[in-house]
């Protein structure tokens, strides 16, 4: 647990203006030069609840929220109050403080507002006893008050960051220039007022007893903070995706916003549909007329598209679908995350099935693999899946500028011209051959034509159907047509391996004989894990996969044949990656161990830590409570 | 480059253009409804001057889901209710197609229920025919959303305890801006209504009375139908949803009695949802499809859009 970085939880209620107020300030830190990544914790609930929001910065790579945290602002929660100041939503106490303390790291800083935590509330927690025993810096002040002298009651956020702000002796510039894009007039002049009130009270007020500074860095590049759901539409976009279907869930219904709201500026159509199954038919029914398209859902809308999307499958229609999972089974734990959908997204839908899914590890990765199932979708005329999770979907890290600097990828794929249609295979009756049994190419597609187009005429069926599209059920037409559907995973492999850089991420010690290996979104933790195992001195390498279908064989057999042993990791109960790589390599099952976490938060390093040690170390004890060793199959 | 440059081009287009060669014959059964709504429509698409390259077909599943199998468009036939959904982004991705969409009474009023009422509500530009046999008849011959009270079938021994849909009425209430009723017994009157239906701008909504021989021998095979347009026994305003309203009452209760009325019942000049998308800039003039064809085209780029997050 490295001293060089601040992590700065911000608590209060749902509603209270917590994520704007971050968001701000994690922009802040990023503009002064940090590298910054947040977390966010909130309940399924509008108003009222428990919630923070964590911003790690450093001067160095952060890739996870880490272990706890050393800056508390412990806001109350006066949407939770009505004026009488009884409770208002529901009867849950809203405790910004005492629900916070256990994670606070020894020597951190804790500010809370006593305009709206009495004293009675603070008596109950012991905190001067805690904050003697883990050197705790506390200071109570009454950031409602100074709101309400200043502007309004609501600004206590913008009292709360000017505190922040005197007690890490950290410049407002940044802060200043954001409230300025951000608001104006009044509003504005107000929030200034309060920003440097509280900033100059504290710094007057308090000697600072604790070490606790901002963090120093600077960036080679323009800095960009962005969400795992940023990155997924504006990889669409730029993938020339112009229509979306939804149906709002969380927490996929990020992404579906940020296209609603870019898609119409750029000429694109966005539609919210009456259900998941009309979201994902109408994805295909955009782009078997020729646009690029995309639905999307979590968990219970996935399994509405199941019908949808085997249609665009025995089709042959390109569409892109994201599923972003959270806890389940049915509603679940709504704003928690889980990796728990893994297998119903591999093999949703009846019949020998086949797609492409991508399970990117971090916002990059987000941004380049949405590019991609975009290109295999169209390029091979299948459906691809994007399976991340609430977890990549919320989190904001930092992105050079230059990395989104690329070219657009606008292109249908494998689509026909009419110039090319007057020349291409048509039935007697003047039907084009647009599901032939042996295409022109090696990579088993047969190119389409769209409809408008002359000359391109054929039917699209679900039913088994004849090379003009029309229902058969001749045994070697079947043959033929089945074996060039599921042909196309081996093509798509081949692509893969050969054209693109590979999609899983290695780390840690190339030479070392204990392997960890995760999925998706847990991919950030595990790296920050394996290097903090490295730099204790033991040899551990990882891989984040993100090749789900087809799965990356090769990859994965050289990784695991190079160490002695492998533990996977993942947010799920079940074990289903290791399943999975089980189920494809036929074999590691005396190899591979589980680290399952399945309570709603996410792996912390240290947790990851602990696994490894009691895997190498063969320790009787339970590991923490939330976390759970799966021994190897076979054991 | 451009990718439809068929579309819109002024040409005499054959009868026969939309009638496909020898391959595939009808699988359904003699005497089956399902041949008038074909012929009707075949009738019909000549004289709308579009070529069969320009009309796209969608169905659902059913024995009325075969429909664009045997007729010269390109076609769609997708899943059990979905026609609708799939029909409406086709149209949207790109309004130069003529988009109709069919499919049985289990498929539009049963299962794809919610997509009918969303699509009449939002007045897609798009025709809806509903094959309306009153029974299931792909899965032989189960009760429908529209068999009759009483009605006997393998899944309802004691007969049917529910009332039947109300289709027309339904459609109104939703927000169809044209509704009428034909029947298979009519291809002459079919082929009008069809032919008004897909020049309507808006959702048009067609409920085709066919008889199913196989599965419904006792019913009735809707005739003699009475066109409540021809006959002076009935008069109202299809401009007046109060009027049609009534009257759309009067004809789905004379049906369950015996009587058959067909006829136009309602037509509306609300605009349709693509125009109104047009309107307020949520949709492009051109085919989407188009740009993707134009090596000329500017593709926006998220690295512009990047200045909030920085
Ligand atoms: C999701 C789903 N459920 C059930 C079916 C089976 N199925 C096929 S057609 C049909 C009903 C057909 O009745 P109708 O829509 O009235 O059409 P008809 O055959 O009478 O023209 C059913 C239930 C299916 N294909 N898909
Ligand atoms: S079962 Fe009925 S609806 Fe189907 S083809 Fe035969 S007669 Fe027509």
């Amino acid at each position: 647990m490295s001293d060089d970085e601040l992590i700065w939880r911000i608590a209060g209620g749902s509603g209270d203006g917590i994520d704007s107020t971050s968001q701000n300030f994690a922009k802040a830190l990023m503009r002064s030069g940090l590298d910054v990544f947040t977390h966010r914790h909130y309940p399924s609930r509008i108003r009222g609840g428990h919630t923070y929001v964590e911003i790690r910065a450093a001067g160095h790579e952060v890739q996870s929220r880490g272990d706890g945290y050393n800056f508390l602002l412990a806001l109350g929660d006066s949407f939770a109050r009505n004026p009488k100041e009884e409770a208002y939503y529901g009867n849950e106490e809203i405790k910004p403080l005492s629900e916070n303390l256990d994670e606070l790291r020894e020597g951190g800083i804790i500010v809370y507002d006593e305009g709206l935590l009495g004293e009675e509330d603070v008596a109950e927690l012991d905190l001067e006893e805690r904050a003697e025993e883990n050197d705790w810096h506390v200071f109570p002040l009454d950031l409602r008050s100074l709101a309400k002298e200043h502007g309004r009651e609501v600004m206590r956020n913008t009292a709360g960051v000017g505190a922040t702000a005197a007690l890490l002796e950290m410049d407002l510039a940044h802060i200043e220039d954001l409230m300025e894009d951000a608001m104006s007039g009044d509003v504005l002049e107000a929030n200034l007022d309060i920003l440097h009130e509280a900033h100059d009270t504290v710094a007057e007020e308090y000697d600072f007893e604790h070490d606790l500074r901002v963090p120093t860095g600077e960036h080679d590049d323009e800095q960009a903070l962005l969400s795992g759901s940023n990155a997924i539409a504006y990889g669409a976009l730029d993938a020339g995706c112009r229509f979306i279907a939804g149906y709002p869930m969380t927490p996929w219904t990020d992404v579906f916003t940020i296209m609603s709201q870019n898609l119409p500026e750029i000429g694109g159509i966005s539609e919210q549909v009456e259900d998941e199954i009309a979201a994902a038919a109408l994805a295909v029914g955009a782009s078997h007329a020729g646009a690029k398209a995309m639905s999307g859902s979590s968990g219970g809308g996935f399994a509405l598209m199941s019908e949808p999307l085997g249609l665009a499958e025995m089709t042959e229609t390109p569409i892109v679908l994201l599923e972003s999972m959270r806890a389940g089974p049915s509603t679940g734990m709504p704003t928690k995350p889980e990796q728990g959908d893994l297998e119903f997204t591999l093999y949703t839908s009846q019949g020998d099935s086949s797609r492409v899914v991508f399970a990117p590890g971090n916002v990059e990765e987000a941004y380049e693999q949405t590019r991609l199932a975009f290109h295999i979708a169209y390029e091979y005329q299948i459906p691809s899946i994007i399976i991340y999770d609430q977890k990549l979907s919320g989190e904001n890290t930092n992105v050079d500028v230059s990395f989104f600097d690329r070219e657009p990828a606008p292109d249908l794929g494998s689509t026909l011209t009419e110039e090319e249609l007057a020349e291409a295979a048509h039935d007697a009756s003047g039907k084009f051959h647009r599901f032939q049994h042996e295409p022109d190419g090696d990579n088993h597609v047969s190119p389409r034509s769209l409809p408008g187009q002359q000359g391109g005429r054929y039917l699209a069926t679900g039913n088994e159907h004849t090379p003009a599209g029309h229902i058969s059920e001749d045994p070697d037409n079947r043959v033929f047509q089945m074996e060039r559907r599921i042909q196309k995973l081996e093509s798509i492999r081949e692509e893969l391996d050969d054209e693109h850089e590979s999609n899983q991420t290695y780390f840690g010690d190339e030479t070392a004989d204990f392997g960890i290996i995760t999925w998706g979104s847990s991919q950030g933790v595990v790296v920050e894990a394996v290097e903090r195992l490295n730099e204790q001195g033991h040899a551990v390498k990882g891989i984040g996969v993100s090749d789900m279908m087809p799965f990356p064989e090769s990859e994965m057999v050289e990784f695991i044949e190079s160490v002695d042993q492998a533990m996977v990791v993942e947010m799920n109960a079940t074990a289903q990656f290791r399943g999975l790589i089980q189920k494809e390599l036929g074999r590691y099952g005396d190899k591979l161990t589980s680290l399952l976490k399945y309570n709603g938060n996410p792996f912390e390093p240290a947790e990851i830590v602990e696994g490894y040690e009691l895997n190498v170390n063969g320790s009787d004890e339970e590991p923490s409570a939330q976390v759970r060793i799966e021994p190897a199959a076979g054991d | 480059m451009s990718a439809f440059n068929a579309i819109g081009e002024e040409r005499e287009i054959d009868r026969d253009e939309f009638t496909p060669g020898l391959e595939p014959q009808p699988t359904w059964c003699p005497g089956c409804g399902d041949f008038g709504v074909l012929k009707a429509l075949k009738q019909a698409l000549p004289e709308i001057g579009k070529t069969p390259d320009e009309v796209l077909t969608v169905t659902g599943i059913g024995c009325s889901g075969k429909l664009n199998s045997y007729l010269e468009t390109y076609g769609f036939h997708t899943i059990h209710g979905r026609s609708l959904p799939v029909a409406r982004a086709a149209k949207l991705a790109n309004d130069g197609l003529e988009v109709i969409a069919a499919g049985g009474d289990g498929d539009g009023y049963g299962i794809g229920g919610n997509h009918f009422m969303h699509t009449a509500r939002e007045n897609h530009d798009i025709t809806y025919i509903v094959f309306n046999n009153e029974v299931f008849g792909l899965t032989k011959g189960q009760t429908s959303p529209t068999s009759p009270k009483g009605h006997k079938s393998k899944t309802t021994p004691h007969g049917n305890a529910k009332s039947p849909i109300r289709p027309l009425s339904l459609a109104l209430t939703s927000g169809a801006t044209y509704i009428a009723r034909t029947a298979a017994v009519n291809p002459n009157q079919a082929k009008e209504i069809i032919k008004e239906a897909i020049e309507h701008d808006g959702f048009a909504h067609i409920d085709f009375l066919t008889q199913c021989p196989t599965w419904n021998k006792d019913a009735r095979q809707y005739v003699p139908y009475v066109d409540v347009q021809e006959s002076d026994d009935y008069d109202f305003d299809v401009h007046d949803r109060q009027e049609a309203q009534e009257m759309m009452f009067e004809t789905e209760n004379a049906l369950h009695e015996g009587t058959v009325l067909t006829g136009r019942y309602f037509v509306d000049e609300r605009p349709s949802y693509q125009e109104q998308k047009k309107e307020l800039g949520e949709m492009p003039e051109e085919p989407l499809a188009e740009r993707y064809f134009d090596d000329d085209y500017e593709w926006e780029r998220s690295y512009d859009l990047l200045e909030r997050h920085k």
